[in-house]
Formats: C-alpha cells, structure tokens, sequence
C-alpha cells in the first residue's frame, strides 16, 4: 500500500488545512492527478498524487490542519483491470447520487461534512458564517460564494465565537494579514541563519539576445510576445547543463538533481512573493517557457498553484525587470544551493576590441552555497551564461 | 473614437491589471508603469488588452512612445486615422 502523505511546498512549510478532497475511496489515480485542495501560507494549493493505483482510504477529515508528513491517504498500487466492474460493488449507491458524501466512510467524518467551495468556506468562516444554515444553490447543493455572501447581507446569520467544527478553522500565523510575508520571512531567516552565501557578479551584453527576441516578436501574435525573462530562464537552464553542481539541494551534502526545474520569483501585487516552478526548463523552447509563464504569473498571483510547482525547483531566478534596480543579490531558497539574480536591462557604454559602443546590459549576480560550491563555480556559470546569451538562436 | 473615451478604456484595462490602483488619477505626463507598480508582464497583458480591445496592435519597438497618458492617447488616436 502506498503512503500519501501531506507534502513539503517549501522549506518554509510546517502544515496545511486540507480544504476538499477531491478523490474519493475507490476512485482510480494516476501520476500528476489532483488529490485535494489544500490551504496555505501560498493560498490555495492543488496537491497532486505520485503514484498510480486505486484509493483505498482517506485518513484525515477535511477542514483539518495537517502537519508536513502526517499520512492523508492509503492509495493501492494494484492495477486491477476488473477495478472498474468492482467499484459499483464497493459502493452500492450510484456515484452520480447528489447526497453522494454517504458513500464517504463513516471513519473518515465523524462531524457531518458540508459541500461548499473553498472560496465559500473561506469568507464564511472569515466572516464567521455557520455553513449548516445555508441552502446551497450550487451543483448537488454545493454551497457557492454567492450563497455566503447573501447570508452576510442578510446579516443574520453572524453569529458569535461559538465556531461549529465545519467552520474552516482560520489557519493561525503570526501574522494573519498576510500569510504570504511570513512564509517569506521563515524560509530567507533560514537561508540567511544556515547557508554560508558567496557572491559573484557579471555584466552581460543582450544586444543579440534582445534582437534576436524583437525579431521573433514582429512574426508573433501579440498575445505569444516573448519577453527577456523567458531568455534569461531558458539561458540559465543551459547553462546549469554545463555547471550542474548548481543545480541541486544541499541536505547534509550536495545532491545533484537531474531534471531542471526553474523556480521563477513572482511579486505579489500587496507585497510579498512566491516561487513557482518551470519545469524541465532545460527541454523547452523559449517559446514553451512563455506559455508557461503565461499559464504560471496569473496562478501564483492568484495564489492557485499546483504542489509540484512549489516543490519541486531545483534553482530560483529572480529578475528586476526594466526601470528597476541595476542589480539584485538573492537569498537561496533552501535547500537550493544557488539564486541567479538578474537587474534591469538598461543601456550602458560597452568596450569591445578597443571600440566604445552603446548597449543594452544586464548584470547578472549569483549567490552560491559555499558549503556546496566555491566561486570558481559560480564563475564557470556566469561565464556558461554569458556564451548562451550571445548565441541565442541556439537557445 | 475621441480622447475622453479612449482615455476611459485605458482605465478599465489598467484597473484589470492593477486593481488595487486607481489608474484615473493618473496624472497627464506621469509614467503609467512607474506610477501603478506595472512590471514588464503585466505591461505586455495591457498591450494584449487594447490589442483585443481596440484592434490596434502595438509593435514592440513603440512602447517607449506609449509611457504616459499623453502620449499613449495621441498615438492611440493616430493608429485609429
């Protein structure tokens, strides 16, 4: 029997509230299927299963705050052919019944469990809202946000402390305002209280890398523009293949990972930020990573991501974009073992075979874990990234 | 399409992007981007706006002719002649 447990989204992560589960015993998963929805300090995750078989159990009651680790579900790695023809067996009422969370069994919620969105069990139980004395108007009488909300208007049913157990518990942080800052906070004191950084820094020269761009740019759709950070990304992703020590987790030693997953900072429009993957960049066309960009800004800003995009970066870039600050020097997120930092693109004099010209320049910074590479590293990096950068159409 | 409407569109589609702003009170000459917190995405998911919007597409190499509301007004005026 295979293990589920509740995962690890970041170094910064010691629990989640499991919000819904959206498997259900019997029901058949596979690889990259998404499990349950699960609450945290980075919102509103989708958390996904590894592993192939048939649910066999769920462990945990919904609504339920879980530490990183606890076991959330049994799954059974059987293939069984005839699974389909036994399901019916196994729960006699039809699937497609509305009062369907009486198949659930009966170990699994002691408490009578309510359907309602996340998003409705959210403003209720912010605005303490009894979900038992709503009528859902959503499908099999799912209670919707609008449901909520008509109840706050009609003001009558706020009730006091008293909390019925369905209320989602609000997750309690340090600071509630906003969970976001101190996962933040908890993961850069970490990286700053354990990892020994050392910082290198190189001026690199975008003129063909941006003429290459704008010349792609004029033969697309606008809404497939490229933008330099898919470049950058794609730029830093071959070059992890020349210098792959960076491309690792430091846990009690270097372990160097295969696949290169580009974590990817993007800034919160209230403040903070959030690191979700690009994976196997290294494989994509610059043209894929900006599909995935595009897929992935909008989630994260929502705070909509799937588990494997926060976990699974093996590398963080962070990039200023124009107008900003010439240069950024990164806190490694842990337990990564480098952060590329990328300033604004911005033109400045450049000397070349004697000659003084105007170009557009990025300084490119990296911040290494010196417990796991030294700067001549780094360096054979800065400098694999320069080569890249100027010979984008073999990106 | 005159100045004021063209002006109103700019709005929502700034608001969309930057909804915690108010974009009317942008100032004429103000930098957009600088002044709502528009990093260089979310600027490219304006220009897709106007694009599905107003039908004007708007070559990479203008965006240094679009900053403020000004400009980006008179050169919105002009693509519609």
């Amino acid at each position: 029997m295979i293990e589920f447990t509740m995962p690890s989204l970041g170094a910064d992560m010691a629990d989640g509230t499991l919000v819904e589960w959206l498997k259900k015993p019997g029901d058949q998963v596979k690889r990259g299927d998404i499990i349950a929805t699960v609450e945290t300090q980075k919102g509103l995750i989708d958390i996904e299963v590894f592993d192939e078989g048939t649910i066999e159990k769920l462990m945990i009651d919904e609504d339920t705050k879980v530490p990183v680790g606890t076991l959330m579900a049994l799954i059974n790695p059987e293939k069984k052919i005839e699974s389909q023809k036994a399901i019916p067996d196994i729960t006699e009422e039809p699937v497609i019944q509305p009062t369907e969370e009486k198949a659930i069994p009966a170990f699994l919620t002691e408490n009578i469990h309510i359907k309602a969105s996340p998003l409705a069990r959210k403003i209720a139980a912010e605005n303490n809202i009894d979900l038992l004395q709503i009528n859902g108007s959503g499908e099999n009488g799912a209670i919707t946000r609008k449901d909520v909300e008509g109840a706050i208007e009609q003001g009558k049913l706020v009730q006091g402390k008293e909390k019925s157990s369905i209320v989602a518990e609000p997750i309690k942080e340090q600071n509630i305002s906003n969970p976001v800052r101190s996962a933040v906070a908890a993961a850069m004191s970490r990286s700053n209280r354990e990892i020994p950084h050392y910082y290198l820094e190189k001026k690199i020269d975008l003129k063909k890398a941006l003429a290459w761009m704008y010349g792609k740019n004029k033969e697309l759709p606008v809404q497939k523009r490229l933008l330099p950070a898919a470049l950058l990304i794609k730029a830093v992703a071959s070059s992890l293949k020349v210098v792959p020590e960076l491309n690792a987790v430091w846990d009690t030693d270097l372990q160097l990972k295969t696949e290169i997953n580009i974590g990817f900072v993007v800034s919160l429009r209230n403040g903070g930020i959030i690191v979700p993957a690009i994976h196997a960049a290294d494989l994509k066309s610059v043209d894929e990573i900006m599909e995935n960009l595009n897929d992935i800004i909008p989630r994260a800003r929502a705070l909509r991501l799937r588990s494997s995009e926060l976990s699974d970066s093996t590398i963080t870039i962070t990039s200023i974009g124009d107008g900003g600050a010439d240069l950024v020097y990164g806190i490694i997120y842990p337990p990564q073992v480098a952060i590329i930092g990328f300033g604004s693109i911005s033109e400045q004099a450049f000397a070349e075979n004697g000659l003084l010209g105007v170009r557009p320049m990025v300084r490119v910074s990296l911040a290494g874990d010196h417990r796991a590479s030294d700067g001549l590293t780094g360096s054979r990096f800065l400098v694999a990234l320069n080569n890249h950068l100027q010979n984008p159409e073999a990106l | 399409m005159i100045r004021e409407e063209l002006e109103k569109i700019i709005f929502q589609l700034l608001k969309k992007i930057a909804p915690e702003t108010e974009p009317s009170g942008l100032s004429p000459t103000e930098n957009i981007r600088e002044a709502l917190g528009i990093d260089s995405y979310d600027f490219l998911q304006f220009i897709i706006a106007l694009d599905e919007k107003l039908k004007i597409e708007i070559p990479e190499e203008d965006y240094g002719k679009i900053t403020n509301l000004n400009s980006l007004t008179d050169y919105l005026i002009n693509k519609q002649k």
